[in-house]
């Protein structure tokens, strides 16, 4: 299992856990972490589970590639920023132990 | 009464019809409301199907939940790009005596981007924020005249009252006209022979009546600080301020129609969906905190735009056909809200759904719904300040339906309100 930490806009903090293979969609959405609501089921078509990964976890999660669907969709999105991701594009694996992703105040 | 049980007859002559055969896009499928048979039997037997002949031509339907999300977040593949036919089963552009429109949903990026990305503030969360006590005490004023107990049309005196006052809201539009607003939204998506408007040379010259009107406001806005209503923000924007007159024009009636027609239908349907579904209504009444996942449901069981179009770019297999590149791709959203492989009994209204927004009312991809938000959210406001009120909204009659094959309309609702 792997542990993430989702903050709510409010600052709370959900540490929860996943097993690897699954994204940070399905860490939130398995736990019931408010804040995520991957409308489209986690294939990338709406931007409905936007994250803001910590800045100290970026390097190791990947920055948005500029030339894809997730930047196509994140482009949309209220308040993005360079942390900005879709959290059902964060495939979870052991190096990201302990992950620490942002939740926007809402999603759209 | 229960509109949804069709008398036998339908269906066993629906259910006769040679597969070759069956063209969904009859507008009188779905006036009539017997188009679910037709999709039921194409998910079925031919799930990706060709329409060699049709009034608007030869048309691929997509009618399964999967292919059409496959199609609809596949945008260099499948275009929307209005000189190929645009976004709708009838080709833009085709129409003798019509106005060749431009507006971004039907552009492919980067243009649409940049005019999309212009106009979304005014539906983000954060500027969503600011309207919902506006529009609750608007729904609120709405629903205190309403006559109890007297038999009246509920989607005259409220679902088109509630939406028009919206969008009178976010475009800042004058108040005493607002219901120019319901017009133009009206003869944006109708033909002549749904009697909404008598030619399409009628219908121009009220567009175009409607574009100078609009000019009017954003020559006086474009002079003023930005604000944030949509016309300041058209206005304003670098995207936006240097439009040709069809594209300012074109874009205008989308966010016109996209935020008018939708709402209003889910208004109507979600009362007519609760008094065929007596068990669930009893639920609301019992639980009215099941409003945050009956919006999304209601949503799913009208999907008051039954397709978008695209056109393919260059030959795909999908579902195990052959799409050639030029070929019209309508991908039923309607049929695909009833997958019953993806959604738990589909064919079933059930207002406490689990994953409720799991549904493609609003489409996907980067032309995916820019309003949602707002939809749902004038959609749980009404339903929030109808419980204060009223313990049930009782239909009473038939309801109408709007002949088109675009606009899951529906054009009359005789009901009566129970006070609680």
């Amino acid at each position: 299992m792997i542990k993430v930490t989702f903050v709510a806009s409010d600052g709370e903090r959900r540490e929860v856990e996943i097993e690897e293979g699954e994204t940070a969609r399905e860490a939130a959405l398995f736990n019931d972490v408010p804040g995520i609501d991957g409308d489209c089921g986690g294939v990338c078509a709406c931007a409905t589970c936007h994250v803001f990964v910590d800045p100290e976890w970026i390097d190791k999660v990947g920055r948005i590639m500029d030339d894809g669907m997730e930047a196509d969709l994140l482009q949309f999105a209220e308040g993005t920023t360079e942390y900005s991701r879709l959290a059902c594009q964060i495939p979870m694996k052991p190096m990201l132990d302990g992950l620490v992703l942002h939740v926007p105040e809402e999603q759209y | 009464m229960d509109t949804q049980i069709l008398d036998m007859d339908t269906a066993e002559k629906v259910a006769a019809i040679p597969i070759d055969e069956i063209d969904v896009a009859r507008p009188s499928l779905f006036q009539n409301d017997t188009i679910g048979l037709f999709f039921d039997r194409l998910r079925k037997e031919d799930p990706v199907h060709y329409c060699r002949e049709s009034y608007v031509g030869p048309y691929w339907s997509i009618t399964k939940f999967d292919d059409i999300m496959a199609v609809d977040t596949n945008h260099k593949v499948f275009s929307s790009e209005a000189k190929l036919g645009g976004i709708a089963i009838q080709d833009m552009h085709s129409v003798e005596g019509g106005l060749e429109l431009e507006m971004f949903i039907a552009m492919d990026p980067p243009k649409h981007d940049q005019q999309r990305k212009a106009v979304t503030p005014s539906v983000a969360p954060s500027n969503l924020q600011l309207l919902e006590p506006i529009i609750r005490e608007r729904a609120s004023e709405i629903l205190d005249q309403l006559p109890v107990g007297e038999e009246f049309d509920w989607v005259d005196k409220v679902s088109v009252e509630l939406t028009t006052m919206t969008l009178a809201t976010l475009f800042d539009f004058p108040w005493e006209e607002r219901r120019k607003l319901t017009r133009w939204s009206d003869i944006t998506t109708a033909a002549p022979e749904t009697g909404i408007v008598e030619s399409y040379e009628a219908r121009r010259e009220e567009l175009i009546e409607c574009a100078m009107y609009f000019k009017g406001l954003w020559e006086q806005r474009v002079n003023e600080e930005p604000r944030n209503d949509l016309i300041s923000m058209m206005a304003h924007s670098p995207a936006t301020k240097d439009m040709p007159f069809l594209e300012f024009l074109g874009n205008l009636l989308l966010l016109i129609v996209g935020g008018n027609d939708t709402t209003r239908n889910s208004i109507s349907g979600g009362v007519l969906a609760l008094n065929q579904n007596p068990d669930e209504y009893r639920k609301l009444n019992d639980d009215p905190s099941l409003i945050a996942s009956m919006v999304p449901e209601i949503i799913r069981w009208q999907t008051p735009l039954t397709h978008m179009r695209r056109t393919a770019l260059e030959d795909y297999e999908i579902g195990g056909k052959q799409i050639k590149k030029g070929d019209k791709v309508v991908m039923w959203y309607l049929s695909g809200n009833r997958d019953g492989s993806v959604i738990d009994r589909a064919d079933e209204f059930i207002i406490d759904r689990k994953n409720p927004r799991h549904h493609l009312s609003f489409g996907y991809g980067i032309h995916r719904c820019m309003g949602n938000r707002l939809a749902e959210l004038q959609l749980r406001i009404i339903w929030e300040e109808i419980h204060k009120r009223f313990s049930k909204v009782e239909v009473t009659g038939e309801p109408e339906r709007l002949f088109s094959n675009l606009v899951r309309g529906i054009t009359k609702l005789p009901v009566r309100l129970h006070a609680r």
